[in-house]
């Protein structure tokens, strides 16, 4: 994996609050075998109408959404399904970080392991994201802080050794793997459950 | 020793390295589940790197989302209908053998859902560590087991190492006391928990529940109540193993027998939380109170009692939505509402006792004109006793679609879909936007809920008709 230090960008704003896994790719495009390609499926029963053509209402058809990478929605995004296609259509569509009061368990897993940033605010801050859509933000993984362009600098948390891996880009079951002969040990003693 | 919860007890077993400030646990797993949807990138991960699966003893693999429930495709008489999902059907058992791992496949007799079939084996223990690529893992806790759901590079790093690197949840007790009244099932009791807790309360924590009405639940209830954790942000939910799992649990094909039933069963009588072990968090429940419960809206939060109407949105653009989505109006009574499609089945309710529920409303009655009601058992297993009980022929003589077994329509991958803007009364465990299909309309309720309304072809209070 890629090194990953900050995002830079203006925002996209998704106002709503417990936006599922089945929103941001529905079931039925799950029958892939592979990650690649998802991009185009993101949010598609809101991006698109019954006729295929793209809903001109829906906030990614906006012409100013255009090359945006940082994605603010409402509380508690990602809950629903384990899919790990989820993160996966978000980064191939071009979204690099995602910002709520709110991230579900495993969306949030699924995203660091990924390279999506998942970056938890309180609510005084969502509601400044929510209300200026547009806003140019970076998200410094480094020093774990979300700059607002008011200047307004934030904390934020990530579990620290998703951190580390992200910004050395290095691979979670590299590490598990060196624990190989402690996992030999404990199955050793423990010969069944 | 300080008095610990359950799930602190089977997390301590089962740390190969504790988690420290700076990395998290290197936790074992007992047993992985595997299905064909979420788990063809992890097995493409292996292969690029050159790793076996190493533990394929622990490792379980049965096809259930994608497949078909029509008996003629399931037994190769005809090619399955939905192209994507049969090449994702045919790569599951190519990864198995290449892999040499256990595949229940489409015309194994124990095949089914993941969540029904394992415990049904008895592979679902007491005290072990669970997890498979799907959210309702959470199901498996109701013996007495940590079991989560998981992502798909996760499936990698568990067949890689058998191990997952997890930080440590935090506890919340949900304390249920009373008696459910009658006409009031297990799927009412979660839902009643879901929409008091809310869809994201349990983030971040691990449920235990607890009390006298968990306690009188039986095996199966108890399943249909961990099932829908999830639906409330918490990964798991447990309950403490007690008599009832071991009855369920002896006899069953990969339970230990003999002088191993009699050891398991001492080291069982352990896992509880000791008193005065402390929770982060806790919610208590009154189940005299909760009558037959109904979701109005778009996630298994947006919930009344069957008998009342809809809360009114008070200006609140997402619950405006999702009113606006479902073609409810606050202050709509429930009652009485169409339905077009009546779906019993599912990981929640698809388990024999369900179905005997179902078939209770449903005897000597038909379903009303116009109405499909869709009726999918949760395992080949369940299938063969429902029709050996008479269900089954119960079902067909009232004009049910009986199938063969599958998630079906909880998510309508294989084909099985909701039309648009049509109405479903699902036992199924999510009501999202789209979930049975782009457009459809779900309403999540109880199996006696389902047939009663699937009668009447409206939604309809059971207890009318018990």
């Amino acid at each position: 994996m890629q090194p990953l230090r900050s995002v830079r960008s203006k925002t996209v704003v998704l106002p709503l609050t417990n936006v599922d896994t089945d929103q941001i790719i529905p079931a039925r495009f799950l029958t892939t075998t592979t990650k690649e390609g998802l991009g185009r499926q993101l949010f598609s029963d809101w991006r698109y109408r019954a006729d295929g053509a793209p809903n001109p209402d829906f906030v990614l058809n906006r012409p100013e959404a255009l090359g945006c990478e940082v994605l603010v929605a409402g509380r508690n995004f990602g809950c629903g399904s384990s899919r790990e296609h989820a993160p996966w259509a978000l980064l191939d569509y071009g979204i690099r970080a995602v910002i709520s009061t709110e991230i579900a368990d495993i969306f949030r897993g699924n995203a660091l392991k990924n390279g999506l940033l998942p970056v938890t605010v309180d609510e005084s801050t969502a509601a400044w994201l929510l209300a200026h859509p547009g806003a140019a933000v970076t998200v410094d993984l480094e020093t774990s802080r979300l700059t607002l362009p008011t200047g307004v600098s934030i904390e934020f948390h990530i579990e620290a050794f998703a951190r580390h891996c992200l910004l050395h880009g290095i691979d979670e079951l590299g590490y598990l793997r060196s624990k190989l002969p402690e996992i030999e040990r404990y199955e050793a003693m423990h010969a069944g459950p | 020793m300080a008095p610990s919860t359950l799930f602190e007890k089977i997390w301590k077993a089962h740390e190969v390295v504790p988690e420290t400030a700076e990395t998290p646990a290197v936790l074992y797993i007992d047993l992985h589940l595997v299905h064909e949807v979420t788990s063809p990138q992890a097995f493409s991960a292996l292969r690029s790197l050159r790793l076996p699966v190493r533990r394929t003893d622990r490792t379980l693999a049965t096809m259930d989302h994608s497949t078909p429930t029509l008996s003629d495709q399931v037994f190769g008489r005809v090619p399955i209908k939905v192209d994507a999902a049969a090449r994702q059907v045919r790569q599951l058992e190519q990864n198995a053998a290449e892999f040499g791992m256990e595949l229940f496949d489409l015309k194994d007799a124990r095949r089914g859902i993941v969540h029904v079939i394992s415990p049904e084996l008895g592979a679902s223990r007491p005290g072990m560590t669970i997890v498979c690529g799907d959210s309702h893992t959470s199901t498996h806790g109701a013996f007495g087991a940590l079991a989560f759901g998981i992502g798909s590079t996760e499936v990698g790093h568990v067949l890689a190492t058998q191990c997952l690197l997890q930080r440590k949840p935090k506890t919340f007790a949900v304390n249920v006391e009373g008696r459910l009244p009658p006409g009031v099932t297990a799927k009412d009791l979660i839902l009643a928990i879901i929409g008091k807790i809310g869809v994201s309360g349990g983030t971040g924590h691990v449920f235990e529940y607890r009390g006298s009405t968990i306690r009188a639940l039986s095996m199966e209830e108890r399943m249909t109540v961990c099932n829908m954790s999830i639906e409330a942000g918490a990964r798991a939910g447990m309950i403490a193993p007690d008599g009832t799992t071991y009855e369920y649990l002896q006899g069953r094909p990969r339970a230990p027998s003999g002088r191993d039933w009699d050891l398991a069963v001492a080291r069982w009588a352990e896992l509880k939380s000791d008193a005065g072990a402390v929770f982060d968090c806790s919610v208590a429940i009154d189940a005299g109170a909760i009558e037959p419960m109904i979701t109005y809206g778009t996630n298994p939060g947006m919930v009344v009692p069957i008998t009342a109407s809809i809360p009114d949105s008070a200006g609140d653009a997402v619950a405006d939505k999702a009113l606006g989505y479902m073609g409810f109006r606050g202050g709509d009574a429930m009652l009485g509402k169409p339905v077009n499609t009546v779906f019993i089945g599912s990981c929640t309710n698809g388990r024999l006792e369900d179905l005997r529920a179902a078939a209770t409303v449903l005897k000597g009655r038909k379903v009303a004109a116009g109405v499909h009601l869709l009726i999918v058992p949760g395992s080949q297993q369940v299938k063969r006793d429902a029709e050996a009980a008479g269900l089954a022929e119960i079902f067909k003589t009232a004009g049910a679609d009986w199938r063969e077994s599958g998630c079906s329509m909880c998510l309508g991958m294989n084909g099985d879909t909701v039309a648009p803007g049509q109405y479903s009364l699902s036992t199924s465990n999510r009501n999202f936007e789209g979930r049975q299909g782009a457009g459809a309309r779900t309403l999540l309720a109880s199996p006696l809920t389902a047939a009663a309304s699937a009668v009447r072809g409206r939604i309809t209070d059971p207890r009318e008709m018990l």
